[in-house]
């Protein structure tokens, strides 16, 4: 097991390398020049010079990478141009937002998707089961950003239970930022859940056929122990890749329906620091997300062991 | 004849709907058991033969009900149960047992050793932790397993070893029929004879009633009480083991036991070779199903089924050749 977490950490640590120096490289060859965005077109070239060597802007290639680095080796961070904050704290404020919906998201899909897609199962080819497939395939055509606006429409328009967007904050109003993710978090979940209702759906329809099924069946256990006892515990495995994976891109930011309900999430920072050529938020806030997924994925990884005995971590 | 048997099979069918598409209506019946009938004495063990695809699964399933019967009539202990629903066999479910083919796909992976062979205890009964264990362990000495193997998971046993698991399973109820569908197909020749002596070992000292399917006939031969032999969804003969080889007298059957080789070099065997291939199950021929590839059929044979009769001495046929000439004993 050690071994096993030893050997994640190194690949995570080169992950993580490899995605800086992108990172890094792609924004260092970017035109357009940050001095030039801050101070305006108008800004003379002794200005312009003053804050380059500010910025650190001046230096080569190595220097300005190295320097990067070490500021996140310091833990602080680059520091945010148009924010004037650090970047780390900046992430962090916006990660209150981000996670919560990421997590409500999810939570909704895995409610939703489990249940359905093992009715899909033990209905298959009845016109429950069709039902259920029209549904999820109408849930993976519909663009999310689209469906956000469509239950923006209805709940906050027409029926005014909640806000349209914005976000009131955790200190001021708990109950109210949760109402206040919800909406997002119904759009985000509802295209998930249709891909791991489908998931789950053939993932079943594999196991109910398995030889073990039948064995649990002629044991004389009651349906429900065999379909949650043995059927579902086998057939959860792929969709747990697929969740984490999910959840992963999530965590990374729901960039385009954080921008629909205008909510600070990470998303939406690095949505607008592009715009405002804020290089220090892209890059870390780049450099975060590749760490989310990695992480993830890691758990994932761990949570396969608990579910399946023959998965051996350490490779023996 | 003793009183009922434990397991009396009258005429049953399992016909299933060949569909093209979601939402068509069937374009086809795939007759995969089609109108057989037998018996199975208390402690008894019935051997049923046939080549791959005659109906042998589909029957073992049948019987123990995780398939419902189109025809036909099963009889389990004196009860009608061929029309019972998943809820009301749940109870019979500790009286058969069944014993699966493939010993690597029939144990959830997901389950110590020790879990699967005792949930079928939980079927209606309360049993403390600790019985259950007690109860794993013992069954797992029955079979030859060490009490070690309690906490492991299947896919740190062999073949053979999982089997015998899948047997230890079959027995933790106290069954009395166990319904043994190919058990020894997937091992080794050497495994083979280990689990067949045991098998045999544990009837006697349970009385288990067998169903043993095979679609080898030796190994039946040597297991069983009688024989039974499956040719396309029916049941063409059946007979003692005891000289079973001298008095099958179906077409069908004595060209399975000729094909059995003998190990006698200095015996040349006659080559008997069944000529084009079994038929389809969902485009069975009229008449007697075998006709097509039979060196003796004659008129009857294309258009009228050959039931199952009496041949003496507790032997049955199903062939017209028998009834026809039947009469002329021993003349073929």
């Amino acid at each position: 097991m050690t071994r096993y977490l030893i050997k994640k950490m190194v690949s995570l640590a080169a992950v993580l390398f490899l995605v800086s120096l992108t990172v890094f490289s792609v924004l260092f060859v970017l035109p357009g020049d940050p001095a030039q965005i801050i101070l305006g077109i108008n800004a003379s070239p002794e200005t312009l010079a003053a804050l380059r060597a500010r910025l650190g802007l001046d230096q080569p290639f190595w220097a300005q990478y190295n320097s990067w680095i070490g500021s996140l080796l310091q833990g602080t961070g680059g520091h945010s141009i148009t924010y004037d904050m650090a970047v780390f704290e900046l992430i962090g404020s916006r990660l209150a937002v981000t996670g919560p919906l990421a997590i409500m998201a999810m939570a909704l899909a895995v409610v939703l998707a489990l249940p359905l897609g093992i009715f899909a199962a033990r209905h298959q080819n009845r016109p429950a089961d069709a039902a259920v497939m029209a549904g999820t395939q109408l849930g993976l055509a519909v663009p999310e950003f689209w469906l956000g606006i469509l239950l923006m429409l209805l709940f906050s328009v027409h029926w005014g239970i909640f806000s349209a967007g914005g976000f009131p904050g955790w200190d001021e109003d708990v109950w109210g930022s949760l109402k206040a993710l919800f909406l997002p978090a119904l759009a985000l979940g509802l295209i998930r859940t249709a891909i791991l209702t489908r998931l789950t759906r053939s993932s079943m329809l594999e196991v109910l056929r398995e030889d073990y099924v039948r064995t649990a069946r002629a044991k004389g256990l009651r349906e429900r122990t065999v379909v949650y006892g043995h059927a579902l515990k086998n057939a959860l495995i792929p969709v747990l890749t697929i969740l984490g994976l999910q959840m992963g891109q999530l965590l990374a930011g729901a960039i385009i329906i954080e921008n629909v309900f205008s909510l600070p999430g990470l998303g939406r920072l690095v949505f607008q620091a592009i715009g405002q050529r804020d290089l220090p938020v892209v890059r870390e806030v780049v450099l975060f997300m590749a760490a989310a997924v990695v992480v993830v994925n890691f758990l994932v990884d761990l949570s396969y062991a608990a579910v399946d005995p023959r998965i051996r971590l350490d490779g023996q | 004849m003793n009183p009922s048997p434990l397991l009396e099979v009258t005429d049953l069918a399992k016909h299933f709907p060949l569909h093209r598409g979601f939402f068509s209506r069937p374009t086809g019946w795939v007759k995969a058991v089609n109108g057989l009938s037998f018996y199975i004495r208390r402690g008894e063990s019935l051997g049923l033969v046939g080549e791959s695809g005659c109906g042998k699964s589909t029957l073992a399933r049948l019987v123990v009900r995780l398939l419902t019967p189109t025809d036909g009539s099963i009889r389990f202990g004196g009860r009608e149960i061929g029309a019972l629903d998943r809820r009301a066999m749940r109870p019979l479910r500790k009286r058969m047992q069944i014993i699966f083919q493939d010993p690597y796909a029939s144990l959830d992976p997901r389950m110590t050793v020790a879990a699967s062979v005792t949930e079928p205890l939980l079927n209606g009964s309360t049993f403390s932790k600790r019985e259950q264990r007690a109860l794993a362990a013992d069954l797992l000495s029955t079979v030859g397993l060490r009490i070690s193997d309690l906490d492991r998971y299947p896919h740190e046993f062999s073949g053979g070893q999982r089997q015998r698991i899948g047997i230890a399973r079959a027995l933790c109820v106290r069954p009395e029929l166990v319904v043994a569908d190919e058990p020894v197909s997937a091992l080794d020749v050497s495994i083979q004879a280990q689990i067949l002596n045991l098998m045999k070992d544990l009837q006697q000292q349970f009385e288990l009633a067998y169903l043993f399917i095979s679609h080898d006939i030796s190994i039946v031969e040597h297991f069983c009480d009688r024989i039974t032999v499956m040719y396309a969804g029916q049941l063409v003969e059946t007979a003692g083991a005891e000289g079973f080889h001298g008095a099958c007298r179906h077409p069908y059957t004595r060209a399975l036991v000729a094909a059995v080789p003998r190990p006698d070099p200095r015996v040349a065997l006659p080559l008997v070779t069944v000529e084009g291939e079994p038929p389809d199950p969902a485009a069975l021929p009229p008449g007697c199903p075998y006709h097509p590839r039979c060196p003796h059929a004659f008129d009857p044979c294309p258009d009228h089924r050959p039931p199952l009769v009496e041949a003496g001495g507790n032997h049955q046929v199903a062939c017209w050749l028998n009834r026809g000439k039947g009469m002329n004993k021993g003349e073929r």
